[in-house]
């Protein structure tokens, strides 16, 4: 078994049709869980116990439990209920709504992250409740939330093969499909080194920006 | 609904299969995480270069391909693995790196004034490391730890894309054949969960027992006496928890 790069010039275009749908994946499914994660944060301060409850319930569960079943459970169990999705965007919906878990709890240690002195600093002046948020919180809060959101955008990277289990064709599927077509290992090599050479330098990115943000 | 015959022949096996995966990848994601956060401590840059790259090779790199490329391309190299070794070597590795992190963090955490005692008292490194460092890191690192914990068990139902019959390959087998879609489901994110569960629990044993081992007050329950040495004096305040995953 050798290296052959013919059969590396033959994946090429596969590749990065792979490479395509896996960033399309990848920045729609961060929109949905930065967006999600912080209507989850919200609900998760109301003083309504039976806005509080179910919220906390729900993503705990979600947290807890593998996004390849919860993708399973998208794109089999779903349908009987409501809307068929295609698998890319089942595969969307399912890492967006997995991680949106996750930056919730990074919303709320952000938020919470804000000493208490601030909030009765703004009693003290009498802001108004929206006030404070804007102008007082959110943006102390949103250094510290920056980072931690980062290192779930690379992890979001890093899980997204995953919709190739469901028939979506992002880097691993094409690979895999090339693979069994050819019997050969270099599209599998390939997609492998590529999450290497794709997540390192956001990893450094995010690092340099801890560095700068949460002093 | 699923006959109770499925049950016996595939789920409850199923169950099995995936704590022993879930064991297995822990027991090597703790080696490696020892190995490599110790490493990256090193007074030889050599080593912290070898393990600084296994970090960030490992963390960077998606446990599923990982897994398909141990599976799929390692026995063209001639190199054969059993189904359930390749997936659990691929989550050890994977976890092991971020794991690796937790342990250099804590460690490093640990106030500089403590390692000067150590020298000061003429401690070799071993044994600085072995009486001062990580009985007072040990309490920092049992919560990621749990965390870490959580996301392998998770990471177990990967192994089930190469055939190793864990509780999420008997779930889609049962779909094959039933197209009970809901109920398969359903039991397989409960039960998932419910694993998750007791290992919270358990974790919150190992972190109370933990914590006590730090302050003077004797251990009550457990009957195992402590070795004096291996009592730190008090935990630092601002040491901070090491980063998660990702």
């Amino acid at each position: 078994m050798s290296w052959d790069w013919n059969v590396v010039d033959d994946f090429m275009p596969r590749f990065w049709d792979g490479v395509l749908v896996t960033l399309q994946a990848l920045a729609i499914g961060t929109l949905i869980a930065f967006a999600l994660g912080l209507v989850w944060a919200l609900a998760q301060r109301s003083t309504q116990v039976w806005v509080r409850w179910p919220v906390v319930a729900v993503t705990e569960f979600i947290r807890n439990t593998p996004l390849l079943v919860q993708l399973f459970f998208l794109f089999y169990v779903v349908p009987n209920f409501g809307p068929s999705m295609s698998p890319l965007t089942t595969g969307i919906v399912g890492l967006g709504l997995h991680y949106s878990t996750y930056t919730a709890e990074v919303y709320r240690a952000g938020i919470d992250g804000v000493p208490a002195g601030q909030w009765e600093a703004a009693t003290a002046l009498s802001l108004s409740k929206g006030r404070t948020w804007r102008a007082v919180i959110l943006p102390q809060a949103i250094r510290r939330v920056i980072p931690p959101l980062g290192n779930y955008v690379v992890a979001m990277l890093k899980d997204s093969p995953m919709i190739a289990t469901i028939g979506a064709f992002d880097m691993l599927g094409e690979a895999q499909a090339f693979s069994n077509e050819t019997f050969t290992t270099e599209a599998l090599t390939i997609v492998g080194v590529a999450f290497i050479v794709i997540a390192y330098p956001a990893s450094l990115l995010i690092r340099a920006l801890e560095r700068r943000l949460v002093r | 609904m699923m006959s109770s015959e499925f049950f016996t022949t595939w789920f409850l096996p199923g169950v099995w299969v995936t704590v022993q995966v879930t064991v297995y990848a822990a027991a090597l994601g703790a080696a490696i995480s020892f190995a490599i956060g110790l490493a990256r401590g090193s007074q030889y840059w050599i080593v912290r270069f070898v393990a600084g790259a296994y970090f960030e090779v490992f963390r960077g790199m998606s446990a599923l391909v990982l897994m398909f490329w141990m599976f799929f391309a390692l026995p063209l190299f001639g190199w054969q693995l059993v189904p359930m070794w390749a997936g659990v070597s691929a989550l050890g590795l994977t976890y092991g790196a971020y794991g690796s992190e937790i342990v250099r963090g804590s460690l490093a955490a640990v106030a500089p004034a403590q390692k000067e005692a150590g020298i000061a008292l003429n401690f070799t490194r071993w044994q600085r490391l072995r009486l001062i460092e990580l009985p007072q890191a040990w309490p920092e690192m049992v919560p990621p730890f749990n965390n870490l914990l959580i996301e392998l068990l998770k990471g177990t139902a990967l192994v089930s894309v190469i055939t190793v019959a864990d509780m999420t390959f008997a779930g889609n087998l049962l779909r094959l054949g039933t197209n009970e879609t809901t109920p398969i489901y359903t039991l397989l994110l409960v039960l998932y969960f419910v694993l998750a569960f007791l290992i919270t629990r358990g974790m919150r044993l190992v972190e109370r027992r933990a914590k006590a081992g730090i302050g003077q007050q004797p251990q009550k329950t457990g009957g195992t006496t402590r070795k004096p040495g291996a009592r730190g004096e008090s935990l630092q305040a601002g040491s901070q928890s090491a980063g998660g995953m990702g």
